[in-house]
């Protein structure tokens, strides 16, 4: 199997993957999205590869390469859909509500005034979010309504219209952790709990990650949770609520795992290897059973052959877009 | 190959930095005398820059 892994900075991540790749007998190819020029129409260079794994640190770069690829017919992982899901709060939230995944409230106004009575309905203190956006960066806990006006105009003043957005959601008054559970084709690999005295609990902020069981109740909401925004790697991030129970908080879709390997005996990145050639050796068969021939690739051909000099008769293959 | 051959040296505080394999373009890299954060932006032969700051689109 070829597989080109995507990426814009390589971090132990990215390395342990690409090993991972070639203990398993791989081909993998590391390409640096900063150097690419993509042609929407022509699979060029891509179509050596049975599948694009998607590694960008850089969210921009990942969606920009994702929709060009999979509207190429590419095989890539995650899966677009998957992404623009997890990248966004909002669309998170709006996936888990509509599976029944059980998830923090929310309330949702695109204006301050409105934003304000959002979160008065939610009370206080509750939790700010950008919709777009990881690591902890700008999420804030608005303890009261001085809070919660000063967190208002701060945005309007100093934010750009991405933080228009308000997203106000129902603060969990949850221990000094946050669970963390790896998904991988849809089975639960390993779990961490990441422990931190502030109520951020990143490791990206300082949050320290140990190991815990994989937890019947754990797998089955995790699964859920990753089936509901259609990924086929992720990791899921759960709050404890005292009242409620597990609530699935966010997904990620293109996670950090560095430290995970160790703490949870488990090696995520082989797994997540093995997947991603499983998956790239189911599209390979499929696309031979379709004649080798990616979707768009079929369609350009058959438009060319069709407007080709001297082309005898109808195209072979069905064009999609001709 | 011995694990040594392969360096650079610190933008920042021109100290040696070691790879223990031949890095690839974007790959991130701690100078262990200065601690900065390191980007390899040229692999032949190897240079090294800051790395950049955390952009707004970054994360998992
Ligand atoms: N509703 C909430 N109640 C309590 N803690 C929360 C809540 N939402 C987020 N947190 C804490 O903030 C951290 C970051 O929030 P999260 O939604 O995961 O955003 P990010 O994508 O930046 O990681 C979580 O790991 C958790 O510790
Ligand atoms: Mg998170
Ligand atoms: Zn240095």
């Amino acid at each position: 199997m070829r597989i080109a892994m995507t990426y814009t900075r390589l971090r132990v991540e990215e390395r342990m993957l690409i090993d991972a790749f070639e203990d398993l007998g791989a081909d993998v190819t590391p390409i640096d999205l900063r150097t690419v020029v993509f042609n929407p129409t022509s699979l060029g260079e891509w179509a050596q590869y049975d599948a694009v794994f998607d590694r960008s640190l850089s969210l921009t770069n990942t969606l920009t390469s994702i929709r060009i690829l999979e509207s190429l017919g590419v095989r890539c992982i995650n899966p677009l859909h998957a992404i623009e899901t997890c990248a966004d709060k909002l669309a998170t939230t709006l996936a888990f509500i509509r599976a029944g995944v059980p998830t923090p409230e929310v309330r949702v106004a695109v204006d301050s005034d409105s934003g304000l009575d959002a979160i008065e309905q939610l009370g206080y203190p509750c939790v700010l979010k950008p919709t777009v956006g990881s690591w902890g960066r700008l999420v804030s806990r608005i303890n009261d309504r001085d809070a919660a006006e000063s967190i208002l105009e701060h945005r309007e003043v100093l934010g750009s219209v991405n933080h228009s957005v308000v997203y106000a959601q129902e603060h969990i008054n949850k221990p000094d952790r946050d669970i963390r559970v790896f998904v991988v084709g849809g089975n639960a690999i390993a779990a961490i709990e990441r422990r931190s005295e502030h109520w951020l609990t990143n490791t990206a902020r300082g949050a320290v990650a140990a190991g815990m069981e994989v937890t019947p109740e754990l797998a089955d909401l995790s699964t859920r949770a990753v089936a509901s925004v259609g990924a086929d790697i992720a990791a899921v991030d759960l709050l404890e609520c005292p009242s409620r129970g597990l609530l699935v908080n966010e997904i990620n879709h293109s996670m950090e795992f560095r430290n995970s390997t160790t703490t949870t005996g488990v090696d995520i990145h082989r797994v997540v290897a093995q997947h991603t050639l499983d998956i790239a050796q189911a599209h390979a068969s499929q696309a031979a059973g379709d004649g080798d021939i990616h979707p768009v690739q079929r369609a350009c051909d058959a438009s060319i052959d069709g407007e080709g000099a001297g082309s005898s008769g109808t195209p072979e293959r069905e064009g999609v877009l001709a | 190959m011995s694990t040594a051959t392969i360096t650079a040296t610190c933008p920042e505080c021109d100290a040696t930095v070691n790879f223990d394999r031949a890095p690839l373009n974007g790959e991130i890299a701690r100078c262990t005398d200065c601690s900065a954060e390191l980007e390899v932006i040229n692999t032949d032969p190897i240079t090294l820059e800051l790395a950049p700051e955390v952009e707004e689109d970054w994360g998992e």
